[in-house]
């Protein structure tokens, strides 16, 4: 729309005709107060709150529904508008509760600084506030009646937002509540936003009600470490007896990826880190065959030892190495960087859950050609094959929800199942059970399996298309419809994985054929200048390392973060002659068959950087602390030194020209450098700069791995930015890949979500109902 | 059936066939009836709206607002389905005008109803009566059903080309869904809570579609201003008010009842000649004109007092539904005021704060008042309290409520201060209250 010039204050503004005045105030920096309006949500104009004055207007106009026009002359701030938002506020808290002292909200209520603001300070009434017992809905959702103040926000995110639609009101006048349409419980994704947009504390969390105050807190923004989407999550952390605790997790920061969106894994998944049977020593198998604590010491020399030992007697095709979907990117770099370089193997692999080296294959030599996760929520045209996001990528069909609400954008949705993002689609093809492969050519036009045109018709008169990939593509097939949609100009692809750094395990090369960035192996370009010692020959991949376990071939193997025995098919026996040894942060079932056990700290507990299954790359800060772990990438440091490496050669710090650190790396934890200083000068290494910094090998990265050039001042910034792979023509796939997509649900999130006592409680509770119903038929 | 009452001042038009047996289509037709819709039907919609025009018809809900000219609003061309809307959601305290006319003359909402839908051009027509009507929906289907019959309704009305349909609908007990857009939320099946305009009904209503939505007495009154003619129609009014308006007088009067009186009639004959004047021969203290959301007015300020819609606008207070509450000398005001702003407490949908939350501590700060636990200060701040809910509601509910009370306090301080120091209600002899 055209620019209209109006008058807010005396102040000319400028704003395309038909913005809310609201907005065109805020944006210009003017503050009016609001409790119902809420951005991107449909207009209540119900707290009055937000009150005008337009010239030539008998009553005064409430600023959320008026929209602006040419001419138009505003008055915001006059002792009328005040009175009146004063009197709003009397009226508030007429019923309105003054537990603020324990108020879960208190510090951070909306309605307390309305009234420190507008005074109100006095009260009118000599009457009994209304009061009424507070109601639990779920694990994760309690409402406090009284502290109600009935801005319909949570009703409106619930339903506009979610499009789940759990929430209502219930009575009317001031006896009127909101509560689950369900009943008394809440039968939803337990996404926890409704408790997000609460202005007051009416609703509360389950995990963070009556834990604390929020000014006792730090507030750390950081990523999530749960699914593949990367939101950004805002963690609490307080001190505590051994470090700083997790208390809370919400989306306070807005300025993520994730906007307004948080799911019920990324506000109430944190508290695995809180577990009590975290690894918090180093554990040594013993004489007896018993895992038993030992020193950092023992243990780190105990396991370079044995590796050294193996690696000098039976050369590194003897020892496999398993790296992890959820440590940083510089960790795994440096993981494969180990593996090759020092252990001298190119046995490395990962539990992969997408083919991402099949994507990148398939996309090689095309540039501009991949999505953001921002995009998904802009892009006009979408169309998603496979996959279930509204499961398994939550913020992806927030993304998808809200660019078909707010942007009319057009949805597109082919799938072999019924997914719920359906509601949202213009269009649905629904696929034969093994109708994937025949896609690329039914869309092609060439195809006899799937049929009818409609679809195609309606989606090829697009002039751009996002298209979004499910886990069910992978090899031929996924290179067939890549190349189907390379054919068409404007078509950029996305692809979906399983955990917060899948994709970024792939990208940093932990693959037996693939360097970083998809780099072949056999055609190892600057990198064969780079990692002396690096074998010749593809590696073997996760399944053929177990094989060769079996086979007594495997020596030693290292696992990193993963648990390859939990999965089907994966025999523990297998390494009965296998030295292991195992960073991690619980006593997993890999961990249980270890010879040497390392404690590792979780995304919560360093700093590195990670890449959403769209090639977001961004900064998780450190935000916990706990005693007695270390971060994986600190270990992999000290085995090496251990190991009589120099460890420069492997973490290039301390030299001339690297800028890796820009202070940002130094955690939550003063004193943390100094504590490294220690184990510096005892090596005769220069104490400047940290080779446990991760960012130590960001240069590195930079330089070595194609698609991660990174615009630095942004990701510090805190913000996303974007990789790409594929720059590499590639050769031949990974024979016997074993790709397994992990299929997480809303409550589910590999070893993370089984030790979440949160999500545990979540997954309880949304069974129950389904129990009782398939009790009752 | 209630009795009807009677006055040789009445011009009777819209009560013309009250009595008569007129629920039954046959007899409507003998009576005149459809002869206005057939007429329509061959004139066309531009004739009809002119008419309208011309008649100064002015909406019966309360509002006041030009039939014509709310009608001439509709867009000729419309994606979307039309709709006619009649709000027989009569649920203003001292008003009970619609009630009659569904009862005695069913047929002529319905007639009134194809009009509109001729004049807008819809094929569909919703006739919602409130919830506590429920036992007139048996003779307002029965009405339509018949209609049906006769072909005055359906795919092809009176033979023509020319579809309208009719459905009737009740509410479930919320005078909030009074309010128009409320109503059509309540009829899509929703949450009785208005909706924010603009959009205004004639461009989005109900289902999204142009609307008009008019009061059943409006349509009702639609068909007889066709058939004697819109000039006719209009002089019997007063300036720019035409026609007649059905005020429902109750309270203290000897002949309380639904009379039709020209408009611009004056009220202080409504309750000294046509009501039969003071119950008992007591004196008159104040009278609500136009339903209880109406500000009171003393008797010095009815002296010349005509009732329509201007003239009573000037006065201070508004016509309204055209409820006429008579309030002898007994009468405690407090209390008055009480069940006043009872009623509105209760009913408030609780969309908004200042309607919500006001009305709700006025209800309680009253109670406590009445009952002789108030303070000088409560006075004030009762006056404070409506004061800032005037004008600040999300609809006219809050406003309903606020002006009412502001009419007492202000009027009748007096009457307020005597229930201070702990002193019993003057008035706590006479129970008898003016039921609103």
């Amino acid at each position: 729309m055209a620019d209209v010039t109006f008058t807010v204050d005396g102040k000319k503004l400028t704003a395309p005709a038909g913005t809310l005045l609201i907005d065109a105030c805020r944006k210009a920096g003017i503050e009016i107060p609001a409790f119902c309006y809420y951005p991107g949500l449909s207009l209540q104009a119900a707290c009055r709150m937000c009150v005008v004055r337009q010239e030539k207007v008998p009553k005064l106009q409430t600023a959320c529904t008026t929209t602006v026009a040419e001419g138009q002359v505003f008055i915001t701030d006059s002792p009328e508008i005040t009175q009146a938002r004063k009197a709003t506020i009397e009226l508030l808290l007429g019923n309105h509760p003054l537990d603020c002292p324990v108020c879960d909200a208190g510090g951070e209520c909306e309605l307390q600084d309305m009234t420190f603001k507008y005074g109100a300070g006095e009260s009118l009434y000599a009457e009994a506030k209304q009061h009424r017992e507070e109601q639990q809905w779920s694990p994760a959702v309690f409402y406090d009646r009284p502290r109600c103040i009935l801005c319909y926000r949570c009703i409106r995110m619930c339903g506009e937002g979610m499009d789940v639609w759990a929430l209502g009101v219930q009575n009317r006048g001031a006896r009127a509540v909101i509560a689950p349409n369900g009943g008394d419980t809440l039968d939803c994704e337990q996404c926890g936003m409704c408790i997000d947009v609460c202005p007051v504390g009416a609703l509360t969390s389950g995990s963070y009600r009556y834990k604390t105050r929020p000014w006792e807190m730090n507030h750390i923004s950081t990523v999530c470490t749960h699914c593949a989407d990367g939101c950004k999550v805002t963690l609490g952390v307080r001190q505590s007896n051994i470090g700083s605790e997790i208390i809370r997790a919400d989306n306070r920061d807005k300025s993520g990826i994730n906007g307004d969106f948080l799911c019920a894994k990324g506000r109430f998944g944190f508290d695995f880190v809180e577990n009590p049977e975290r690894l918090n020593k180093p554990l040594v198998r013993n004489a007896n065959g018993q895992l038993e604590p030992a020193s950092w010491e023992h243990a780190l020399r105990f396991a370079a030892g044995k590796l050294k030992e193996i690696r000098d007697a039976r050369g590194g095709s003897a020892i496999g190495v398993i790296g992890s979907n959820l440590t940083t990117n510089e960790e795994n770099y440096l993981l494969q960087k180990f593996a090759r370089t020092v252990l001298q193997t190119n046995n490395i692999d990962h539990e992969r859950t997408a083919d991402y080296a099949g994507f990148a294959r398939a996309l090689a030599g095309s540039q501009g050609r991949t999505a953001s996760m921002r995009d998904t929520a802009t892009a006009p045209a979408i169309l998603l094959i496979g996959g279930n996001p509204t499961e398994e990528h939550p913020l992806l069909a927030w993304n998808l929800r809200t660019n078909v609400r707010l942007n009319r954008a057009r949805l597109y949705v082919a799938n072999a199942k019924q997914i719920k993002l359906e509601r949202q689609a213009k269009a649905v093809l629904r696929l034969p059970a093994d109708g994937y492969p025949a896609l690329a050519a039914h869309l092609d036009g060439s195809d006899k399996v799937i049929a009818g045109s409609a679809f195609r018709e309606t989606l090829l008169a697009e002039e751009s298309l996002l298209v979004i990939l499910g886990q069910e593509y992978r090899g031929a097939e996924l290179e067939e419809l890549v190349k189907w949609g390379l054919k068409r100009d404007n078509v950029r692809f996305a692809f979906l994985g399983d955990h917060a750094n899948s994709r970024g395990a792939a990208d940093m090369g932990l693959l037996p054929d693939l360097l970083p960035g998809y780099v072949p192996v056999t055609a190892p370009g600057q990198f064969s200048a780079e990692y002396p010692g690096m074998p010749a020959a593809p590696g073997k991949a996760l399944p053929d390392i177990f094989a060769s376990a079996a086979k007594g071939e495997l020596a030693a193997l290292l696992v990193v973060g993963a648990n390859p025995i939990a999965k089907p098919g994966m025999d523990a026996a297998a390494l009965k002659n296998t030295f292991v040894i195992v960073h991690d942060i619980f006593l997993t079932e890999t961990a249980a068959h270890a010879d040497v056990v390392f404690p590792a700290a979780s995304l919560y507990e360093k700093s590195g950087t990670v890449t959403n299954t769209y090639g977001d790359v961004q900064l998780a800060r450190k935000a916990a602390d706990r005693s007695g772990v270390k971060p994986d990438f600190e270990i992999l440091v000290r085995l090496a030194g251990a190991m009589g490496v120099d460890v420069k050669t492997l973490v290039p710090f301390g030299t001339t020209g690297i800028t890796a650190d820009l202070g940002q790396s130094r955690g939550a934890q003063a004193g943390e450098a100094d504590r490294h200083a220690v184990w510096l000068a005892a090596n005769g290494l220069e104490p400047k700069l940290s080779p446990f910094d991760p960012l130590a090998v960001l240069d590195e990265i930079e330089r070595l791995v194609p698609g991660y050039k990174m615009d630095r001042l942004n990701l510090f910034g805190g913000n996303d930015v974007p990789s790409e792979p594929g720059f590499v023509p590639l050769s031949a796939l990974t024979a016997n890949a074993a790709i397994t997509p992990a299929h997480d649900g809303l409550f589910t999130s590999g070893t993370l979500g089984r030790y979440s006592p949160g999500l545990k409680d979540l997954n309880r509770h949304q069974a129950a109902p389904a129990l009782a119903k398939t009790a009752a038929d | 059936m209630p009795r009807l009452v009677s006055h040789p001042d009445e011009v009777k038009i819209v009560t013309r066939r009250f009595g008569q047996g007129a629920a039954n289509i046959d007899r409507y037709v003998e009576l005149g009836g459809y002869e206005a819709a057939k007429k329509c039907l061959a004139q066309g919609p531009e004739w009809i709206i002119n008419e309208m025009k011309a008649s100064n018809l002015r909406g019966r809900g309360g509002a006041g607002f030009a039939t014509g000219l709310k009608w001439s609003f509709v867009p000729k061309q419309s994606a979307k389905p039309k709709y006619v809307l009649v709000n027989g959601d009569e649920s203003e305290p001292g008003t009970c005008k619609d009630h009659l006319i569904f009862l005695h003359d069913p047929h002529s909402i319905i007639e009134g109803t194809i009009i509109a839908g001729l004049a807008i051009g819809a094929k569909l027509g919703f006739i919602y009566l409130r919830g506590e009507y429920r036992y007139l929906l048996e003779i307002m289907e029965k009405a339509v059903a018949d209609a049906y019959a006769k072909g005055f309704l359906g795919k092809n009305i009176f033979g023509s080309d020319t579809e309208f349909q009719v459905i009737t609908q009740t509410g479930a007990g919320a005078y909030e869904v009074g309010e128009e857009s409320a109503l059509m939320e309540s009829l899509e099946g929703k949450r009785g809570v208005p909706r924010i305009k603009p959009p205004f009904p004639a461009v989005v209503g109900l289902y999204g579609g142009p609307t008009v939505i008019n009061n059943a007495e409006t349509i009702a009154t639609v068909p007889h201003v066709i058939s004697m003619g819109a000039a006719a129609y209009a002089a019997v009014g007063s300036e720019r008010n035409g026609g007649t308006r059905l005020f429902g007088v109750s309270g203290h009067v000897e002949r309380p009842g639904v009379y039709e009186l020209p408009m611009g009639y004056n009220l202080k004959k409504i309750i000294y000649d046509v009501a039969g004047g003071v119950r008992g021969g007591r004196k008159l203290k104040a009278v609500v004109p136009g339903g209880s959301s109406t500000p009171v007015l003393l008797p010095e300020e009815i002296e010349n007092l005509g009732m329509d819609f201007d003239q009573v606008g000037k006065a201070g207070s508004m016509l309204g539904s055209g409820g006429v509450v008579v309030i002898d000398d007994q009468t405690c005001i407090v209390e008055f005021a009480l069940r006043t702003i009872s009623f509105y407490q209760h009913e408030s949908c609780g969309w908004c704060i200042p309607c919500r939350e006001g009305t709700d501590w006025l209800k309680k700060s009253l109670t406590r008042f009445h009952a002789g636990f108030g303070t000088a200060k409560d006075i004030d701040n009762i006056q404070y309290l409506a004061e800032n809910m005037l004008g600040r509601t999300f609809c006219p509910l809050g406003d309903a409520a606020a002006m009412p009370t502001l009419g007492f306090v202000k009027k009748f301080r007096k009457e307020f201060e005597d229930h201070l120091n702990g002193k019993p209600c003057p008035f706590a002899k006479h129970v008898e209250v003016a039921v609103v």
